[in-house]
């Protein structure tokens, strides 16, 4: 007689289907194309990295550097990549604001703010933070 | 309104198929009949080799969910009316690999489950005389995340867990919190090692599709987004205060 | 193979997950493990709704929840059992509180209690009305805490091997391969729960086919009191879902058609707008249930396609109330029902819901067979005697669970760890094998569904064993039983798989039911009186002088019923009349 002890773990299934992901997975629910975009969003965002480096480089090297930098994002292709991007960006920054109440839970004497509260917070700071940004660059 | 209405349901009989199939049965279509109802319908009167796992039929034993019409669903408390004129589609849990029919094995989950120590942990030794005191706000504030049936149907629907198996998932998270947030625990740096682990949190990207799912409004999605805060504050705090930043 | 623990438990329910730890806690030395048919958070403890009574309060005593425990069993409670169920209850809440149990708090911290049917202070335990949910998950989740304790979850046990006159293990299926395997050990707790799926109409799971105390009854450990089956007054029509108790004990009226409060006919007291202990909505579920049919024969409950009902109303409450103390209530009518109890009235009627009786066991849940324990609602113990008082069952698992634990460890701990001569058991066991390979391979279709048969019982136990009986509705029902047993073999079994073969255990789950069901049949034929739950047309007063005593209901050798009338100890409190609402 063996003195083995079992545990509930130890399966013998003898053939479990396992079922592959389909490749299009994603397109097959909403809430699942936003999550993959939203993925998608951090190789723009990353871009916009590159493309603020390079400017950051093309002020360092004079006038004339600057001065090709920007008639090189004046090319349609160029600009469209930005539009995309900053689609992107602004969509990673909304899901990213929106999620802001699912993460902190804030009281106030003892009571917990609504989340509508939280996420309008954020987006007031944003806003307020870009009419900053924009005065001191346009103004 | 029509009298019956048409059950697809996923077959899968191991010992003689190589993958599942598509069966089609009428059962009568009844204003108070929930899925459950229709399968055991088809098991009493019908088939009874059709396999599926079912008990208290009142969405508290976590049991019977199962994947209805491409949506992850308590089938006692899913019905049939809502399907008509039909057909409905019943398939097994996404996400899992299925032993038999509409049974899926969730014996990664059952692992999983003792990983986060889902109990109360506490620095002292002694047992206290009587009770721990806890007011009610402070109760309210873990409440939610204690109403986990562990049904699944979080795990079903998270695209992250479809992909990578390891990931320690919506429930078992939700269920951690449920003690790091409980005023009588002092356990939540044991568990922080699990949860900020490679395959806790930081695996979740927020697709949300969790506490859409869940019949009991857990929030596990809530739940997760809320730790990633205290992981990197914890994080942040012992990088400043290498001693006893905890 | 052959699997080998110290301790193994059956049921991973509420009992048997307190006695594994009670086993663990006691001597960390014995390998304990837990064999469930379904994974421990799904077992029917999950659905206990209402509360847990146990004295906390200042202004309560622990010899007033003895009392009112036994006065509500109509005095056949043990009363030894119901001090020792009255004195550790508390010290077992406490314990659970400790372990995390989410339990309903008051503004100042402390736990919150709210009233009861049936009792006469103010004690129960509740975590909203969700208490058996939380109990469940809190100890399930506690349990894994302890390596300790292994777990064959989704295995279900077909056997108790027994030689020598005592308990030496189990064989059990594994449901998800089919693999049969023989699993011994120095004791066995039974933790099965109870049978109300011998019904049609029960508050209970699937999972209830009363498994332990059928294992019980063929392995020749007798059962106790098993006429006494408890009608909880308020389920939904169709689906059997229980309405909790609290919902009364929260100020909930019942309402016959005219939308009178009918139970003040009854002899249950006088109507108030609030809820008033021992009272009315709060009087005991045997007198409530009895009232219903009453009422009934009145014609003046309401007619439904699902039978008869009377209303529930809660509208009075609120809203906020409602969903504070309430929120299930709301949330499985609106999901089953279809109406919202803050604005409609709840349609509702008597469902079959709890056993008083079960295995045999002392005050240590130890049955008459060395070696088996029982705790939990397969047992009977009795702290429930004729009728059981809302939120008792809840403490008494877990009292009587880790009484069980802790006796079954010191038990198995005094055996020797022997080599023995296990050739006996192993050909039990062997034969056993060769049942449930033939039962699988070997039966032909054709014949009669599992459901037929099943469906035939639970039609003639609610005929012949219900609310009320008599003495020729009973003897209709035991005709029946013996016909269906006939028919039994004859059951086809179309799925010949190995993997997740739920019509194998159908049928087996059938073959203990009717058992069962034959048990309660026999105990109610003999029983010549009406107590408690076991009301009879032809004999309606309570008899003290020949029945203030348990039906100890054995298997002969042949299999035919032998029923002995052991004594009611009585400590402190004698035979009363039982009086509410006066």
């Amino acid at each position: 007689m063996s003195d083995t002890t079992a545990t509930s773990h130890v399966g013998n299934q003898p053939r479990p289907y396992r079922r592959r992901v389909p490749i299009l997975w994603w397109v097959r629910r909403r809430s699942y194309l936003l999550f993959v975009a939203r993925e998608v969003s951090s190789v723009f965002v990353a871009w916009f990295v590159v493309f603020l480096l390079l400017l950051v480089r093309a002020v360092l090297s004079g006038e004339d550097a600057y001065r090709r930098f920007l008639d090189w994002t004046a090319n349609p292709f160029v600009l469209a990549l930005n539009v995309v991007a900053l689609l992107f960006v602004l969509l990673h920054a909304v899901t990213w604001f929106n999620l802001a109440p699912q993460a902190m839970v804030v009281k106030v004497r003892g009571r917990r703010l609504p989340p509508v509260l939280i996420a309008a917070a954020h987006f007031g700071a944003w806003a307020v933070v870009s009419a900053v940004v924009a005065w001191i660059v346009l103004g | 309104m029509a009298r019956s209405i048409t059950m697809q349901v996923a077959r899968y009989r191991p010992d003689r198929e190589a993958e599942p199939t598509m069966q089609s049965y009428d059962v009568p279509l009844r204003k108070d009949w929930a899925i459950l109802d229709g399968l055991n319908h088809i098991k009493d009167e019908l088939d009874g080799t059709l396999s599926y796992r079912w008990s208290c039929r009142m969405g508290i034993c976590g049991s019977c969910g199962m994947t209805v019409n491409g949506e992850p669903k308590l089938t006692c408390a899913t019905f049939l009316t809502d399907y008509a004129p039909g057909p409905v589609r019943v398939e097994p849990l996404r996400n899992f690999p299925v032993v038999r029919d509409l049974v899926v094995d969730i014996g990664d989950f059952m692992a999983k489950l003792s990983v986060v120590q889902p109990w109360i942990i506490r620095k002292d030794e002694e047992t206290p005389d009587g009770e721990y005191l806890q007011t009610p706000a402070e109760l309210e504030d873990y409440k939610q995340f204690s109403m986990c049936i562990n049904c699944m149907l979080c795990y079903s629907a998270c695209p992250i867990y479809g992909l990578n198996e390891h990931f320690l998932g919506p429930a078992a998270i939700a269920l951690a919190q449920r003690y790091n947030l409980d005023s009588r625990d002092q356990g939540s740096a044991d568990r922080m090692d699990a949860l900020s682990a490679s395959t806790g949190v930081w695996d979740c990207t927020y697709v949300g599709e969790c506490s859409t799912a869940c019949p009991k409004n857990v929030d596990p999605a809530g739940a997760i987004q809320r730790y990633k805060l205290t992981a990197a504050t914890e994080t942040l705090k012992s990088f400043l205060m290498p001693r006893g930043g905890r | 193979m052959t699997y080998t623990h110290d301790i193994v438990i059956v049921g991973g329910g509420g009992a048997g997950l307190r006695a594994a730890i009670a086993v663990v806690e006691a001597n960390p030395q014995l390998s304990v493990a837990i064999i469930s048919k379904v994974y421990p958070m799904r077992s029917h403890t999950v659905s206990a709704e209402g509360g847990a009574a146990a004295v906390i309060r200042a202004e309560d005593s622990l010899d007033e929840h003895a009392y009112d425990t036994i006065s509500g069993g109509d005095w056949l409670c043990d009363q030894d059992a119901v001090e020792a169920f009255v004195d550790e209850a508390p010290k077992e809440m406490l314990r659970l509180e400790n372990w995390g149990c989410p339990w309903s708090r008051e503004p100042d911290g402390r736990v919150a209690v709210r009233p009861f049917g049936g009792m006469k202070r103010i004690r129960t335990w509740f975590a909203a009305d969700k208490t058996g949910f939380h109990l469940l998950h809190t100890l399930f989740q506690t349990s894994l805490k302890y390596e300790e304790i292994a777990r064959y979850d989704e295995w279900f046990v077909t056997k108790l091997l027994v030689e020598d006159g005592r308990v030496r293990g189990v064989v059990a299926i594994e449901l998800s391969s089919g693999r049969i395997e023989t699993i011994t050990a120095k004791a066995v707790i039974l933790c099965t729960g109870g049978c109300g799926r011998v019904f049609p109409f029960t508050t209970n799971a699937n999972i209830k086919t009363g498994d332990g105390m059928a294992l019980a009854y063929r392995a020749g450990a007798p059962l106790k009191d098993m006429e006494f089956v408890q009608y909880h007054p308020t389920g939904l029509p169709f689906t059997g879902i229980l309405i909790t108790e609290a919902a009364r004990a929260e100020g909930g009226w019942l309402l016959n058609k005219d939308g009178y409060r009918y139970l003040q006919d009854y002899d249950l007291g006088t109507p108030q707008p609030g809820p008033v202990l021992r009272s009315m909505e709060l009087g005991p579920r045997d007198r409530l249930s009895q009232a219903f049919v009453k009422e009934m024969e009145k014609g003046r409950t309401i007619d439904t396609p699902y039978g008869q009902v009377v209303h529930l109303d809660l509208r009075h409450l609120g809203a906020k109330l409602i969903n504070t103390k309430l929120p299930m209530v709301r949330e499985l009518c609106l999901d089953y029902e279809k109406i919202d109890p803050v604005k409609d009235l709840v349609p509702v009627r008597p469902v079959v819901h709890y056993m008083m009786g079960g295995v045999s066991t002392d005050i240590h849940g130890a049955t008459p067979l060395d070696g088996l324990y029982a705790a939990g609602e397969v047992a009977c113990v009795s702290i429930n005697g004729a009728n059981r008082l809302g939120s008792n069952s809840l403490p008494e698992l877990l009292v009587f669970g880790a009484r069980a634990g802790r006796a079954a460890a010191e038990f198995a701990a005094a055996q020797p760890d022997d080599g023995g001569d296990w050739s006996g058991i192993l050909t039990q066991a062997e034969d056993e094998r060769r049942r449930l390979e033939r039962d699988l391979r070997g039966r032909e279709g054709g014949g009669e569904r599992v459901s037929t048969i099943r469906t035939e019982m639970q039609a003639a136990m609610e005929q012949g064993a219900g609310i009320y009986r008599s003495a020729d509705s009973m003897a209709k029902c035991a005709d029946a039983l013996q016909e269906l047993r006939e028919r039994l073999p004859g059951v086809s079994i179309d799925d010949h798989t190995t993997t997740f073969n739920t019509e194998l255990i159908a049928a087996l789950e059938l073959g203990l039911m009717l058992d069962v069901a034959e048990s309660i049949v026999h105990s109610a034929r003999l029983r010549e009186e009406s107590r408690g739950a076991h009301q009879r047309t032809d004999f309606p007063e309570r008899d003290d002088v020949r029945y203030l005593a348990h039906s100890l209901i054995h298997r002969s050798a042949d299999g035919s019923p032998r029923v002995e009338y052991p004594p009611v100890t009585i400590t402190r409190w004698p035979p009363g009349v039982r009086v509410y609402g006066r």
